[in-house]
């Protein structure tokens, strides 16, 4: 797929957003029912502000030594039979999975949930070798039958369609013929997918934090379909970003936490599963072959700038679910696979500003996504961040608002001048407004009295009644 | 105690003078001795979330000369006091101005909290009968970190029948520029905001930012709706 999923203009993918009556009232109630769940298991913690420092600072520390961790974690890897790939992009990942497929003679796929394979197209370079892909995370499943309808949410990837919507797919690709009761879907498409985790030769899954101390992949599941795609196939092809590693099982223990709790309020979800290596003598179950792809694809380039801190992300979709943005236009409207704000910070570092710029300034800077980011990333610091650089290094500005910016600037630092715009504010602000507030005028103006009034601006002025104050006039 | 006036370029050109004067007087009531320079202008705050910080650094240089006699800074609005105590980020690298823009961002307070926490006064004697409820702003809440002061004050006012806004956290679709910028979300926005106002049944809506309220009392006129929206500062200058 990618990181783009749309070949839409901005404003057209938002104004279809806001006419998706039904995707935004099932976001508006996600969220609230998230958000919710992560107030009561992060109020319980009791001291959550100290956990989220120690999880910064966890994450900093990692990526402050990550060549040292990863070095770490890979020595560990091969030690004990397995084999690591640094891949510097998405093709170079790609080429490296296709040919271990190829090498296995294998066919059948089995996936559990990653973003990272999204971001590289894994897929369809599979699927241009021949292989069936199955996704086996009941979200990405659904939307893989549904002609692979991108996902919305980096958590609940299907979060954007409903259980008839659901039932229809199934219907049409898969011959379901039962109600839209949530368990019956569940239960059919348990029954669909079993065959092709038994069918399957490779099993690929991502991966939520690896081990540098013992050369183990964690994943966090409720549905526990990535411990059986990691328990029947003989091969397992684990894909991650390389920033998502901890030092020891102490860390690990921290962050699993803080994840499940900021992603879908749980203590801790159904299913955490621990992975060293490959089968021993002895063992019932396990891959005979094991590969980690450790993917770099532009991000040793943000190691370093003012964007590093983004490197933190642990992926829990805290800043998503309480994103009024994103609550309005939905997870599409963002053209990524990476939405709301850490998609709006992480797309253009890792795509360029060419076909993302408007997302930086999609956000009203509310912060709410600072505050609810587990491992403290200052996320609307650097959406202005990346407007700053869109308007000084990138020049993406339009003549109109740099001309402006300048005047502003010039009066907002020249007194004489800003007091006679302040002079004349309220005749020019009454003469656009007409009578009933609701006058047009031209520019930023017309636009906000497109949908709303200016304000009433009669009376004397501030300044008047204190010149006539300090005279020792009246009020 | 010498509180200089930061008015906000909103109150000074958009409104008339009722927010700066009830600031005013709300001071001196309870003994402040009010300086208000007259080169101020406007904390930068458009050009800065505009990604225009060359030209932010300009504005923030004159806001600097221009209050640095003050003792405190006193303004009736946590986003522009929240950009003042950026002014250090803007000249981080510039060794003559970062100093002075520390100086001027330690000593800058919003009204409420300057009210709460310096002169640590909760009860300012204030009266206002009125079925009200109350915006928390974000940038007040979430970049200053104030969140306890103007709940401090306004359960001091007699009279008021106060009833909390559903919602609160959320930002009203106001956002400077976003608010024309991306003018349909910000719209979806506003008019949530807008319908959680309307389910509490107040008659006033009580806000502390001015940018805050344009937004929403704007829609809410638009509308021809009857809920009327005030600055926190009217509220604490009411007495019978």
């Amino acid at each position: 797929m990618g990181v783009k999923i749309s070949n839409e203009k901005f404003f057209d993918r938002v104004d279809k957003g806001i006419k998706d009556t039904f995707m935004r009232k099932a976001v508006s109630e996600a969220q609230s029912r998230l958000e919710g769940r992560k107030i009561e298991v992060t109020e319980e913690l009791g001291n959550w502000e100290d956990w989220r420092d120690l999880s910064e600072e966890i994450r900093q520390h990692t990526l402050e030594n990550l060549d040292y961790y990863l070095e770490q974690f890979a020595r560990n890897v091969a030690k004990q039979g397995g084999h690591v790939f640094f891949a510097g992009n998405a093709e170079e990942a790609n080429d490296y999975i296709t040919s271990v497929v190829k090498k296995k003679n294998a066919k059948n796929i089995v996936k559990s949930k990653s973003m990272v394979t999204e971001e590289i197209g894994m897929n369809e370079a599979l699927e241009e070798i021949g292989c069936n892909v199955v996704e086996s995370d009941l979200g990405e499943w659904i939307l893989q039958l549904d002609d692979h309808d991108p996902p919305s949410h980096i958590v609940v990837p299907a979060l954007h369609k409903n259980k008839e919507q659901i039932r229809e797919t199934f219907n049409k690709k898969r011959q379901y013929d039962k109600t839209s009761d949530p368990d019956e879907l569940a239960k059919f498409a348990r029954q669909e997918l079993r065959k092709d985790f038994l069918a399957a030769e490779v099993g690929i899954t991502g991966c939520n934090f690896a081990v540098a101390e013992s050369g183990s992949v964690s994943l966090v599941t409720n549905e526990g379909n990535a411990r059986l795609a990691t328990t029947l196939p003989e091969t397992q092809i684990t894909v991650m970003g390389m920033e998502r590693i901890v030092p020891t099982w102490k860390e690990l223990d921290i962050l699993v936490t803080m994840l499940c709790r900021s992603a879908v309020g749980q203590k801790l979800t159904s299913y955490i599963t621990g992975l060293t290596a490959t089968k021993e003598q002895g063992d019932v179950d396990g891959p005979e072959e094991f590969h980690v792809v450790i993917v770099d694809n532009g991000r040793s380039k943000i190691l370093g700038t003012k964007f590093q801190s983004a490197l933190q992300c642990i992926r829990c979709a805290a800043c998503i679910n309480v994103c009024p943005v994103y609550r309005h236009v939905g997870g599409h409207s963002y053209g990524s696979i990476y939405p709301g704000p850490i998609g709006a910070v992480l797309t253009p570092l890792l795509e360029g500003y060419e076909d993302y710029k408007e997302l930086p300034f999609a956000s009203s800077l509310c912060a709410a996504c600072t505050d609810a980011c587990p491992v403290k990333i200052p996320l609307h610091e650097q959406l202005v961040e990346h407007r700053r650089i869109i308007v000084e290094q990138e020049g993406k500005s339009s003549f109109g608002e740099k001309l402006a910016m300048k005047g502003y600037a010039f009066g907002a630092s020249t007194p004489s001048l800003y007091q006679m715009g302040i002079k004349g504010a309220p005749t020019f602000i009454n003469t656009i407004a007409g009578k009933d507030g609701d006058g047009k005028g031209a520019g930023p103006i017309k636009l906000w009295t497109d949908i709303r009034n200016l304000p009433k601006s009669t009376g004397q002025s501030f300044r008047k009644w204190y010149n006539n104050r300090e005279k020792g006039g009246n009020d | 105690m010498k509180v200089s006036l930061f008015l906000t370029c909103l109150a000074d050109a958009a409104y008339p003078a009722d927010v700066g004067r009830s600031t005013v007087e709300v001071l001196e009531r309870l003994g402040c001795e009010i300086d208000f320079p007259k080169n101020q202008t406007c904390c930068g705050q458009p050009a800065y979330n505009s990604g225009f910080h060359r030209e932010t650094r300009d504005v923030a240089k004159h806001m600097i000369r221009t209050f640095e006699h003050a003792d405190y800074i006193v303004s009736p609005s946590g986003s522009c006091v929240a950009m003042l105590k950026e002014y250090p980020h803007l000249f981080e690298d510039d060794p003559e101005w970062i100093g002075r823009a520390k100086k001027l961002a330690d000593k800058s307070y919003e009204l409420t909290q300057f009210i709460v926490n310096v002169l640590e006064v909760e009860d300012v004697g204030a009266e206002f009968e009125g079925k009200v409820t109350y915006h928390t702003s974000c940038h007040m809440t979430r970049l200053l970190g104030e969140r306890e002061a103007p709940m401090k004050l306004l359960k001091n006012v007699k009279g008021l029948n106060f009833t909390e806004l559903p919602n609160k956290q959320q930002c009203c679709g106001f956002g400077g520029t976003f608010s024309v910028k991306m003018l349909p979300i910000s719209e979806q926005m506003v008019d949530e905001k807008v319908q959680h106002i309307e389910e509490t049944n107040a008659d006033i809506l009580i806000g502390a930012d001015l940018g805050c309220l344009m937004n929403i009392g704007g829609r809410i006129d638009r509308q021809g709706k009857s809920v009327k929206v005030m600055h926190i500062a009217e509220i604490l200058n009411s007495q019978k």
